[in-house]
């Protein structure tokens, strides 16, 4: 008898085969397909967190590979899990990546024991990012506190890269006490840049500590800006870009202009699971990245 | 629409048709309630005779059959220190007889969450075509509101939609697939008897309907009402056991695990639905939740159902099931829920 229904196979439809790009948001693809990459150096920072560079191994994918100051990854450790990392280097290094990873469970955990030359898994980019062409031709504060400047670099490095595109830039740094800094062999090479005004704070100093002592509001008190040209990306736990966007306010930013990245709990990146469900909307979709008065109307947002 | 009418056997002859060569999922009487009602699951079945088209509702929706309650996202194999992906895609045939409007809607509010837009998923899709689509009217079931919703009849989504005329079905095709499914069938023309008795089965389900809910205002109150009193009082019975988005035909969150086989020569990451409603839903490393509490729980599951979803596709998400309702031993039915939102409203 002649069969009633043929099988549809679906890895033979045309858009399954282009290559895998997750820019591509309509496109149906394998969308659990890793980017196989492979760890090629880890940086200790601190007690808690470490730096990886990672490369993703095929040469066209790692090209192909492109992404936006502020967007994230799903990192896989085949056989442990799979995690939400914010993408912790320039765009323009596409696919040589950095991701800044602090020791809090299962995943990072194994990762923290991981050595060069091991292989993960990447899917990405996911996510909104911070609008980097519309604030060309302001100023720009760039404050982050604690593991906040991990998701921060991205933003710096592009600022850098195109430093003439924007007005004044301030990068305002703080953490709970300074051998919790990140980065810190960065901040000179920061602070020698033409008119990059960096400040770090710590609440609670040890004695070689020569900086300001205080919560980062603090070194809000100084600043010479006109709040009307202003954007600021604020990175951190939310009790700290709560009241940083609060003071921000007080100046006069408008809250439009201020943007913050939530942190939920994340199981697939692309509006499907349902996890990172914030308000009415996805944490994965419609954020990380969001401008404050957005977060101020999003139900349980803060 | 083309709408056919075909004889009961050779509806019988069709489903031992597909069954010579397919899987067919029906709706099969598993025993009796406490209360003596039959109850009834979607299961395979071997025989048309297994089938029983005329059952009230199910306790578990057919959504397993598309979205399954465990599913192999991808495996791993490991060697050296290397490993690499495999990923494969259920791409079986299989028919589904007996869904009634609701379920079929379920189908489509499914479509446009996981099958469109952003990021579509090839193991949803997978199987949505690669199943076979039998729907059937019926009347009320006990609870149910798909009325309110606008799911007690369907249009699309379907292969197939049968209307019980007695000694035979009007059948309406809603895919090539199912206008092949009949070729050969004495299935015939519709003559204006044939629409008269349609119409008049529509007209005996539709007044059917006893239980009526007003859901226009709804994803407006669920804002002006979020922290209503109302959440307490239903919140504070819900026992957090996740059976509610379980049963539901459009629940579709899910969490990732992975593990690895014994030998440490393989690995697989699965997907496994979960509930909004269970505890850990929301925790995040270091132990902090979003949602601690289970009001929070219970009102973020009708947020979504009637408010988010609304935002993104305007239409609810909810299709009037009352499996929910059903199944809840707490007795929370999103009924008296949603009455209650309103009462609260006007006072
Ligand atoms: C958009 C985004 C960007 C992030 N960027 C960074 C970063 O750059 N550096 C960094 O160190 N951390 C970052 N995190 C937090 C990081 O995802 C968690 O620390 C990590 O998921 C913990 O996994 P685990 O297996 O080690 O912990 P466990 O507590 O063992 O977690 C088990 C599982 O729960 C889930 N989970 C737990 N916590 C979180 C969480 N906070 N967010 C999402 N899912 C979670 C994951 O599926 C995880 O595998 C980010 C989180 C989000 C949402
Ligand atoms: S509402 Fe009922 S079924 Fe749902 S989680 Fe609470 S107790 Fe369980
Ligand atoms: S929420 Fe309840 S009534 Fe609505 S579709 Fe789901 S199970 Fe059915
Ligand atoms: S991470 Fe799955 S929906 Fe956002």
């Amino acid at each position: 008898m002649k069969q009633l229904f043929y099988p549809f196979d679906i890895s033979l439809e045309s858009e399954m085969k282009e290559p895998l790009d997750f820019n591509r948001r309509s496109r149906t693809k394998d969308v659990d397909r890793v980017f196989r990459a492979e760890i090629t150096n880890v940086i200790r920072l601190t007690e808690m967190e470490k730096l990886f560079q990672v490369r993703i191994m095929d040469d066209a994918e790692r090209q192909r590979f492109t992404f936006l100051p502020g967007q994230f990854l799903m990192l896989e450790l085949p056989g442990y899990g799979e995690i939400p990392i914010s993408i912790s280097s320039a765009p323009t290094n596409k696919g040589f990546l950095e991701l800044c990873i602090r020791r809090a469970g299962t995943v990072t955990g194994a990762l923290h024991k991981a050595r060069r030359g091991a292989r993960v898994g990447l899917r990405g980019p996911f996510g909104t990012h911070f609008p980097m062409e519309k604030m060309k031709g302001n100023n720009v504060l760039l404050i982050a506190g604690g593991l906040g400047l991990a998701p921060l670099r991205a933003p710096i490095f592009h600022v850098i890269q195109n430093r003439s595109d924007y007005r004044n830039v301030h990068i305002f740094y703080g953490t709970g006490s300074p051998e919790q800094l990140l980065f810190d062999y960065q901040y000179d090479e920061w602070r020698r840049i033409d008119d990059i005004e960096m400040e770090v704070i710590v609440e609670r100093p040890d004695p070689n500590w020569k900086g300001p002592v205080g919560l980062i509001t603090k070194l809000l008190d100084h600043v010479e800006i006109n709040p009307r040209e202003t954007y600021a990306i604020v990175c951190g736990p939310p009790i700290m870009f709560k009241f940083v966007c609060a003071r921000l306010s007080d100046l006069g930013v408008p809250m439009q202009r201020m943007f913050v990245s939530l942190e939920r709990r994340m199981h697939c990146g692309m509006g499907k699971c349902c996890r990172c469900n914030v308000g009415s909307t996805f944490t994965c979709m419609d954020g990380p990245v969001f401008d404050y008065w957005s977060v101020m109307n999003l139900k349980e947002a803060i | 629409m083309l709408f056919r009418t075909l004889a009961k056997p050779d509806f019988k002859a069709l489903v031992e048709r597909i069954l010579a060569s397919t899987e067919v999922i029906g709706p099969k009487r598993v025993g009796t309630d406490r209360h003596g009602r039959p109850i009834h699951h979607y299961l395979p079945v071997e025989s048309f005779d297994e089938i029983d088209l005329d059952y009230e509702t199910t306790e578990f929706s057919a959504k397993t059959y598309f979205l399954p309650y465990k599913e192999n996202l991808c495996s791993y194999r490991f060697q050296d220190d290397d490993w690499r992906q495999e990923i494969r895609y259920r791409i079986q045939p299989r028919a589904i007889i007996g869904l009634h409007a609701c379920d079929i809607h379920a189908l489509i509010k499914l479509d446009k969450a996981l099958a469109r837009d952003f990021f579509p998923s090839p193991y949803y899709i997978s199987r949505r075509k690669n199943t076979f689509v039998v729907g059937i009217d019926h009347d009320p079931c006990e609870g149910g509101f798909c009325r309110s919703l606008g799911t007690d009849t369907a249009t699309h989504g379907f292969d197939l939609f049968l209307t019980d005329l007695g000694e035979r079905y009007f059948v309406a095709i809603g895919s090539d697939r199912g206008f092949r499914a009949l070729s050969g069938l004495p299935a015939a023309e519709i003559t204006e008897q044939d629409t008269e008795d349609y119409l008049r089965v529509r007209k005996r389900i539709a007044a059917g309907f006893k239980t009526e809910i007003n859901v226009q205002n709804l994803p407006n109150l669920l804002d002006i009402e979020f922290e209503s009193p109302v959440w307490e009082k239903w919140g504070g019975k819900c026992l957090s056991c996740g059976s509610c988005a379980m049963v539901c035909p459009t629940c579709y969150c899910y969490g990732v695990s992975e593990r690895v086989s014994m030998d440490f020569a393989s690995g697989a990451k699965t997907k496994q639905l979960y509930s909004c409603n269970l505890i850990d839903f929301a925790v995040v490393a270091g132990g902090h939740n979003f949602r601690p509490n289970r009001q929070t729980r219970l009102k973020y599951r009708y947020y979504h159902q009637h408010r988010g979803f609304m935002e993104a596709y305007d239409e609810p998400k909810c299709v009037g099931c009352n499996r929910c309702g059903r199944t809840c031993l707490a007795g929370i039915n999103p009924v008296e829920v949603i009455r209650d939102l309103q009462a609260e409203d006007e006072t």
